[in-house]
């Protein structure tokens, strides 16, 4: 077994764990390193080639491959220690973490804080339990992509989408570019899931049929796909027996949802929200263990990478704030909690001294698409402010600023509540 | 013709590689066929997985000879030949409003049936060792002989073991006729050609029947009888620590909740006749009766955790019991038919039971001098510790290569499960044998990775690599080649 002493540790090469390699490195801490599982850097982005990233971090327009590289770049040039290929088993509650991989075969890995960076994985058929066979041909929206945009294969010609999350909708096109017979995309809620702009650059521009409120409740074929049963659904979303119909196609692929991958974090006894899926983080995005830190997907699951990117520079900063012993925490942490209409909000937790809080964003989601919302924040009860959005929907994130005078005064709040609301008579 | 066999066995589901493994210590030549690209890829590898204690088999009948005697057999069995196999023993738990009679019952009939170690157990006790069990529980008939095993593993095993003591193993061969002279067994004709055989041994499952009334045995008619399953996740926060049944009722044994050897949640199955034996479709209502029965056990269990539905097919003859017999109107042609529960349990004494019928047919049985007993244990990276993973990547490198995140499952288990004795074909056929893609994001990761060391490994281009079969291609075209062809038909 390899012994190996590290500063800071990273899980996951993917663009939250290149962000905050690169910016521990760039608030001191040299000894850095990632360790990636797949045996390329970038995590999702390599196979994401369509354009739409970048808009908000970089003020332009880049496709995933390129805004994986920039970061790439950046590790580079600071000669920060990647080990590719390397899967990481077990990860404790006092930072040591022990990898794999065929170069140098067992790793023990002390170190003096880590950052984890695991991403997420997607929601399966199984998970749903949809009734019907098991065939070939029912696979998940990011392993077509996986399939079609790395390894060069189209998995078949006449295509369902279930779910309309942005990498349904993303492939639902690109099978289309493939010379695919996209026949619908269905969706269980009578909204979309994915961003607004996805639904008209892969749907709308392309004649794909949107098919909300409908479901896919049989799958047929023996072998390999061969058709599907897809219905309607009523406002409990139940199917409605009497609308069901069948569609001819070899392909469904399936875009239910995201899951934060946090197994690895439970081995370290890192304690999760129900809501997220993710670890429970202050505002240095650390978890309840001291020292280990998340941000990225494997947090709560973002729609834009550039809100990984900002998310990953937040806690690559505390994780160096940590590791040089700059990091002190109140006596009493003000909880922030989801109040009407909010599905979740991050951090969960304010604990850090007022000294060490900088502006912080707060990262929150709705629970259903609302229009002319308030968001309004409260302490202890009492408004501090608000803000005017023309409508919210939960495919969005929406970032929230507490500014660093709302910081500053905050004392010793015991929480801060955020809760969106409708305007009244609009 | 080939060279004749001495025995050749129709099927390699359970019952056929256990028939196998039991005739391959024999100096016999021995043929095993299988229609489909792998062993156990019909009954066995959609079921409960219990190796069942035999106090639901009527004493009367063959089912509750050989149930005991299996579930004793694969103690000892599944340590020679490395079968995962957990015996953790079940529990019948009547809740309140149950006929409890039926616990009192089912003890008799096991005491009957020679069961060990059964006791009725009270509230008390449940509550200690089942805490998630019902509050209505009131007691249980509790059985520590009964088990867990992975049955697929437990027909490869066997399969295997078989192969290293010289029986042959044909995959994608079908039988299309069962070969006689002068009411005789000659041998089989199958869509590989033509195999002469002394004896013929139909372990064909579902379709024993057809089998049989290839040689004109009318008597078997096999119903595929459905079953439904939910499978969870590794159960971490809910603890089921037993094979856990509900009262039965004169239909049906209910619906089990138990963990698999893996250490996964079972929860199933449902019990109802189809047509088609091929008719493996979960259903809306089927998979509604297991969640249901489940909570009666376990009202605190959801389906958050719930990674995979399933069915599978019983073969259930209209005897309702094991038809193990040489057939009356052709001489060396024996049925191992109707094989439904507690086959999976019965399994090695199916096979000794079959092995005995065909002495008393006039085969010899002497037994090999040579004769291997075990199977060595394939490396199973998810149940080691780290010491234990680095010793094995310092030995061999390619074992620090995790293909499969979910299960922990290495390069080199994958590449030695394609290339070891009956080897995997498919990409299931990979997942039986190392759990790669039985995890809980079911093979969306280490899918695409799968395909392409089958594809390396078998010399295949990866647009013919198979989940399971028939036309069960995973992808249909290279990058282009759909487009191309759309263009041109255009044009």
């Amino acid at each position: 077994m390899l012994n190996i002493k590290k500063d800071l540790v990273i899980i996951g090469g993917g663009p939250a764990g290149l962000a905050a390699a690169k910016r521990a490195y760039d608030d001191g801490i040299e000894d850095v390193m990632i360790l990636e599982r797949d045996f390329e850097l970038g995590g999702i982005l390599p196979q994401c080639i369509h354009n739409g990233f970048g808009l908000h971090h970089f003020k332009e327009e880049l496709t995933g491959p390129e805004y994986a590289q920039r970061f790439i770049n950046d590790v580079d040039e600071r000669n920060i220690e990647v080990k590719l290929d390397t899967m990481v088993l077990d990860v404790t509650k006092d930072r040591k973490v022990y990898a794999m991989n065929k170069k140098e075969g067992f790793l023990e890995i002390e170190s003096k804080a880590v950052v984890l960076a695991m991403g997420c994985r997607e929601r399966t058929a199984g998970a749903i339990g949809i009734p019907g066979t098991r065939p070939a041909g029912v696979i998940t929206a990011g392993t077509a992509q996986r399939y079609t945009n790395i390894e060069g294969f189209v998995p078949g010609d006449e295509v369902v989408v279930l779910g309309s999350g942005d990498i349904g909708l993303i492939m639902a096109r690109r099978m289309k570019l493939e010379g695919a017979d996209v026949k619908a995309v269905c969706e269980l809620l009578p909204y979309t899931g994915g961003l607004t702009r996805n639904v008209v650059q892969c749907l709308e521009d392309y004649d794909i049929p949107l098919m909300l409120n409908h479901t896919v409740t049989a799958i047929k074929g023996e072998g390999r796909l061969e058709a599907v049963e897809i219905s309607e659904v009523d406002e409990n979303l139940k199917p409605i027996p009497e609308t069901a119909k069948t569609i001819k196609a070899d392909t469904l692929l399936l875009s239910v949802g995201l899951i934060p991958e946090n197994e690895l974090s439970k081995k370290a006894d890192v304690v999760l929200d129900d809501r997220t899926g993710g670890p429970i983080v202050n505002e240095g995005r650390e978890t309840n263990i001291e020292g280990i830190f998340a941000c990225g997907n494997v947090l709560h699951v973002h729609d834009l990478v550039d809100w990984v990117t900002e998310e990953s520079q937040i806690a690559g900063a505390h994780a160096a704030k940590y590791i040089k012993d700059n990091f002190s925490k109140t006596e009493q942490c003000a909880e922030v909690k989801s109040g009407e209409n909010v599905a979740y909000v991050i951090p969960q937790k304010l604990e850090l001294e007022a000294g060490d809080r900088k502006k912080i964003p707060l990262y929150m989601r709705v629970s259903t698409p609302l229009t002319a919302v308030d968001i309004n924040l409260y302490a202890d009860g009492e408004k501090l402010y608000s803000f005017s959005e023309p409508f919210a929907k939960p495919g969005e994130m929406i970032s929230v600023p507490l500014a660093q005078k709302t910081l500053d005064d905050l004392g010793n709040v015991n929480e801060i509540k955020v809760d969106i609301i409708e305007k009244e008579g609009e | 013709m080939s060279k004749k066999y001495d025995v050749i066995i129709i099927g390699a589901g359970i019952s056929g590689c256990a028939v196998a493994w039991k005739l391959a210590r024999y100096n016999l030549d021995i043929l095993l066929l299988e229609k489909e690209a792998d062993v156990a890829t019909g009954t066995t590898k959609a079921n409960t997985a219990i190796m069942h204690a035999g106090y639901n088999a009527d004493p009367n009948k063959l089912k509750g000879r050989l149930n005991v005697k299996g579930n004793e057999e694969i103690r000892e069995v599944s340590k020679k030949l490395n079968i995962p196999y957990e015996e953790i023993g079940s529990l019948v738990v009547g809740l309140e409003g149950d006929n409890l009679d039926v616990i009192d019952e089912l003890y008799q009939k096991g005491l009957e049936n020679d069961v060990k170690n059964m006791e009725i157990v009270g509230r008390d006790w449940l509550f200690e060792h089942e805490p998630n069990i019902s509050k209505d529980a009131v007691k249980a008939l509790w059985a520590p002989t009964a088990g867990v095993i992975t049955p697929w593993e437990a027909a490869l095993a066997m399969a295997q073991n078989a192969v290293a003591n010289g029986a042959e193993v044909k995959l994608e061969t079908a039988v299309e006729d069962v070969l006689t002279e002068d009411d005789e067994v000659v041998g089989v004709k199958t869509n590989q050609g033509n195999f002469a055989a002394d004896y013929v041994v139909n372990a064909a499952g579902l379709y024993a029947d057809e089998i049989a009334k290839m040689v004109g045995i009318e008597k078997i008619n096999i119903t595929p009888r459905k079953g439904e399953y939910y499978i969870y996740d590794h159960a971490k926060d809910f603890a089921v620590n037993h094979v856990v049944f509900p009262v039965p009722t004169p239909v049906s044994k209910g619906i089990v909740v138990t963990p698999t050897v893996e250490n996964n949640l079972l929860i199933g199955p449902t019990s109802q006749n189809v047509e088609s034996k091929t008719d493996l479709a979960t259903t809306k209502e089927g998979l509604k009766k297991v969640y249901e029965g489940a909570k009666k056990l376990y009202p605190e269990l959801d389906l958050r955790d719930t990674i995979r539905v399933f069915a599978g097919l019983r073969a259930a003859d209209d005897s309702e019991d094991f038809v193990i017999e040489a057939a009356e109107n052709v001489k060396g042609f024996i049925n191992v038919a109707g094989i439904q529960s507690p086959g999976l349990a019965s399994s090695t004494a199916i096979a000794g039971y079959t092995a005995d019928i065909l002495r008393d047919e006039g085969l010899t049985l002497s037994e090999k001098k040579d004769y291997i007993e075990t199977r060595e244990e394939p490396v199973r990276f998810y149940e080691m510790t780290n010491q234990e993973r680095a010793e094995m990547v310092y030995q061999n490198k390619d074992y620090g290569q995790i293909i499969c995140r979910c299960e922990t499952v290495s390069y080199k288990e994958i590449v030695d499960a394609i290339n070891s004795p009956v080897g995997a074909r498919t990409v299931n056929a990979v997942k039986r044998r190392t759990r790669a893609g039985a995890g809980r994001c079911q093979g969306g990761f280490c899918g695409p990775r799968v395909v392409d060391i089958l594809a390396q490994e078998l010399g295949i281009d990866p647009t013919e690599v198979k989940q399971e079969e028939g036309n069960s291609q995973i992808l249909e075209y290279k990058i282009k080649e759909l487009l191309g062809s759309r263009v041109m038909g255009n044009a």
